[in-house]
């Protein structure tokens, strides 16, 4: 680190871009500034009280001028508001190849699980050169996940996921913070995010699975889904929710990204945010041709379950996924 | 010099006549309530300020050692209520511009004057319930109250801190109500819409921001103290409730809340750039039109604070681009500002530096906002202390320095006495420099990534933090200044004339200070605003009729 830093540390693909924008608005802005500046003082000295200075033919105010001054502000605000958009949507939507991560918010620290398994707690390790999505819920107050050296941030928000992505582009270690005040600890929901080789995250991901077998029972091992479908079992959605006569409830089976019509002609896409409301509030969006019965997993499932729950349900989509 | 001044130099100013303390708690002169909320506004900027050194010594290090977190939390907490709701809210309209709207326009008070001591019973009442919490042991919130925490998890007194915003905010609606009617139906015969100074228009659009935005987030904070205290689910989604929804109601206010804050400084710039350039401000119809373009854009881009909270990604396209258009009406009066200055007379006296002050602070608070609206560019910078910094900027830097500005413009006029040009000076240029110091490393260790409200932070910071504490006290310095002088000024100071800055408006016309009832006879105005050379005070105007007395206006009025 040098003793002035002035910009972190560019580690993502975006980060150029942001950068970019941001050394812009800054020549734009000292540029714009410097001529005010320059034109105010030329004035004020020139036409001070008692020189000598011309001040025949005074202007009142001018029509035209004014007018182009405002189209002036108007087409450098809509310039610079085409910059930012461009960048801005270049961060939304994440390519559909990226590795998968949920991060789970709370009073204060940072749970994260990886669909291969690992769980970290106020850590995420991620591979360089392959973007990485994030889903991000909050299990209590609203925290906001921010990695500078990225330059991306996203609120974590409570009943509802939110999405981030970012592909690191060098290894290193790099800060992660809370960005929304979230109370007394907010300074300390601070972690890190290790961005490594490919092999290296191989590997790292293989310790983990192996550590995590040896050091816990059985329900901490396995993937996520591995976890979901246990889940499925243990809180008995698997006695509804099969295929069959004896169907209580829809199957879930090729479900996730599909369109699903509801009873009243409506319909939705089966997403994550849809899978949740169902467990918590399974009344909202009845399935067509489907009696609600199903009771609210509300208090009984944890934000962590239900992330694991929609591996799983997404696994079913998977050629050889279905279990049931 | 004119009539109307040697008919009233008889009867005693406002301060004078009655000195007891009842006639100064139960007074409805407009000018006594401007002195009432000028002492209070000052008490509650002390206290925010304390807040605000406690915050700046706790970040002098990286480790949380001056305060606990909580601690800490509860400072910026009351450094954030009492600075905005009781100290920028009221600051220019209910100190200037109670003081001078009616003399400005001729009138000889506001359209409602026990709705003007009402409101500042409201402010006060609002002001000593905050106080109260404070020595509960404070909130822990932030300014901006957000849900779930403020209305769920927050520990401390979160009730009783809404109420006293919930309080303070019927006083600023009120302000509001009776500024817009005066300067409806109180305006002095020729008082025509076109010749009322601009200060009176930028009060005139803060008035209608006040009265539309204020309700919004009393509703909000009512709607907070509801799901606290009787567990209603609004804005906590384990009880089917929507905390982002508080974010919109909260930022439909505060968002144009920050030119609550402004507008009334602008005001006070076209005043002085007028006075102090001795000649009528350049584009007077596009600086007033802006005002009121800035009133109605700044209701339409509350959603630029939301752009990383869950909001669409669309909204936030419109969100984005309605900022840059609220930009321009700003970027237009800058430039007004400036040709103003052009074929001149310019002097620079204290006022005047102060003016400059704010224009080289707006510039760059101004500038800095549209980078925040710069979608791309936000997300990283968004509850960074680029945030902190930028909105410093424009209503602490800016803002202050036109409340200063303004007050040292119109001081002769409100206490009948001059200050020593030196300090005023000095301290104008000392605000100036301990402002960039304090604030502009803030810019910097935004951008490197330090999130707002830490009360520990890695210590790559700490050398802005360092910076930025070091230059905070060069602030206060600045700040302390005006207060040694200007006090020392009322016992002291040179008795001031009627019109010591040779400045064009009704106001000057007046003793200084003003009688009880501002005006014997109700003046006629029969020149253009800022026009130098028709004014009656002025030396150039020899001879023409001052300002014809007419009772018809007086009589309405009554």
């Amino acid at each position: 680190m040098q003793e002035f830093p002035i910009l972190p540390e560019r580690a993502s693909t975006i980060a150029g871009e942001v950068d970019a924008l941001f050394w812009g608005l800054v020549a734009f802005s000292v540029i714009a500034a410097s001529a005010v500046i320059g034109i105010v003082l030329y004035l004020a000295i020139k036409y001070r009280a008692g020189s000598a200075a011309d001040r025949s033919g005074r202007v009142e105010g001018n029509f035209k001028m004014e007018l182009a001054w405002i189209a002036t502000a108007v087409v450098l605000g809509i310039a610079v508001f085409t910059a930012g958009a461009k960048v801005y949507f270049d961060t939304v939507y994440a390519p559909a190849d990226a590795l998968h991560v949920y991060v789970v918010g709370k009073q204060w620290m940072w749970k994260i699980e990886h669909p291969e398994g690992p769980r970290e707690i106020n850590e995420l390790h991620v591979p360089v050169g392959r973007p990485v999505r994030l889903t991000i819920t909050s299990q209590d107050v609203i925290h906001s996940f921010y990695v500078p050296e990225f330059r991306i941030k996203m609120d974590a928000v409570p009943g509802r996921y939110t999405q981030a992505w970012f592909q690191a582009t060098q290894p290193g270690v790099y800060h992660l913070f809370c960005a929304e005040y979230c109370g007394t600890e907010h300074s300390r929901m601070i972690g890190r995010v290790v961005a490594m080789t490919p092999a290296d995250y191989e590997a790292w991901l293989e310790s983990q699975k192996a550590g995590a077998v040896v050091a816990s029972a059985a329900t901490a091992g396995g993937t996520m889904a591995s976890r979901g479908e246990q889940l499925f079992v243990g809180l008995g959605c698997a006695s509804c929710h099969v295929q069959g006569p004896q169907a209580r409830g829809p199957s879930l089976v090729g479900l996730m990204g599909t369109e699903v019509t509801l009873a009243d002609g409506s319909t939705v896409v089966a997403d994550e945010a849809y899978i949740r409301e169902s467990i918590l509030n399974p009344a909202a969006k009845i399935v067509a041709g489907w009696t609600p019965v199903m009771p609210s997993f509300q208090g009984l499932v944890s934000e962590e379950d239900i992330f694991q729950l929609i591996q799983y349900i997404q696994s079913l989509s998977r050629p050889g996924g279905a279990s049931q | 010099m004119n009539r109307i001044a040697t008919a009233a130099s008889e009867e005693p100013s406002y301060l004078g006549g009655e000195h007891s303390i009842k006639s100064w708690l139960l007074t409805k002169d407009h000018k006594r309530i401007a002195v009432l909320y000028l002492i209070s506004v000052t008490l509650f900027f002390i206290v925010g300020g304390i807040a605000a050194l406690l915050v700046r010594l706790e970040l002098l290090t990286p480790a949380g050692d001056l305060l606990t977190a909580d601690g800490y939390n509860r400072a910026f907490t009351v450094h954030g209520i009492v600075m905005i709701f009781f100290f920028l809210i009221p600051g220019i309209p209910a100190v200037l511009g109670n003081f001078l709207i009616p003399l400005m326009i001729g009138a000889r008070d506001l359209a409602f004057p026990r709705i003007n001591l009402l409101s500042w019973y409201l402010y006060i009442v609002g002001g000593l319930i905050a106080v109260v919490t404070i020595l509960l042991g404070g909130v822990d919130t932030g300014w901006t109250f957000y849900t779930p925490y403020s209305s769920v998890y927050a520990n401390g007194a979160v009730v009783l801190t809404g109420l006293a915003a919930f309080v303070a905010g019927f006083s600023s609606i009120l302000t509001g109500l009776n500024f817009i009617v005066t300067i409806h139906k109180m305006r002095a015969p020729g008082m025509t819409w076109f010749r009322l100074p601009l200060f009176v228009w930028a009060h005139y659009a803060t008035s209608l921001i006040q009265m539309l935005a204020t309700p919004v987030v009393a509703l909000a904070i009512l709607l907070v103290v509801i799901e606290r205290a009787f567990g209603f689910g609004i804005f906590d989604p384990a009880v089917g409730g929507d905390p982002v929804l508080f974010q919109h109601l909260f930022w439909f206010y505060s968002h144009p809340a920050v030119y609550i804050m402004l507008l009334p400084g602008m005001g006070v710039m076209s005043e002085l750039m007028a006075a102090f350039s001795r000649r009528r401000v350049f584009g007077y119809h596009i600086i007033a039109f802006s005002s009121l373009a800035i009133a109605a854009l700044g209701f339409l881009v509350w959603g630029h604070h939301m752009f990383v909270s869950s909001q669409s990604p669309y909204a936030g396209l419109v969100f984005s681009i309605l900022t840059m258009m609220v930009a321009a009406p700003s970027a237009i009066k800058v430039f007004n500002w400036t040709a103003t200055l052009h074929k001149a007379e310019v002097r620079f006296d204290a006022p005047m530096l102060y003016a400059l002050g704010f224009l080289g602070l707006f510039l760059i608070g101004g500038l800095t906002g549209v980078m925040l609206g710069t979608l791309g560019l936000d997300v990283h910078v968004h509850d960074t202390y680029f945030v902190v910094a930028h909105f410093h900027y424009v209503m602490v830097g800016a803002v202050v320095m036109a409340f200063l500005g303004g007050l040292h413009f119109w001081w002769p006029k409100m206490f009948g006495r001059m200050y020593p040009q030196l300090p005023a000076r000095i301290s104008a240029v000392l605000i100036f420099i301990g402002f960039n110091a304090t604030f502009f490393p803030q810019f910097v260790v935004g951008y490197l990534g330090m999130p707002r409200r830490y009360w520990e932070y890695v210590p790559e910071f700490q050398i802005y933090h360092v910076m930025s504490t070091m230059g905070s006290f060069v602030l206060g310095v600045g700040y302390l200044l005006p207060l040694i002088y200007l006090l020392w000024s009322l016992r002291y100071g040179e008795k001031a004339s009627e019109n010591p800055w040779d400045a064009v408006g009704v106001e000057w016309l007046t003793p200084s200070p003003p009688t009880s009832h501002n005006f014997h006879e109700t003046p006629t105005v029969v020149w253009e605003a800022y026009e130098h050379e028709m004014f009656p005070g002025s030396e150039v105007a020899s001879g023409r009729p001052a300002a014809v007395p007419s009772h018809s206006r007086l009589a309405e009025a009554d």
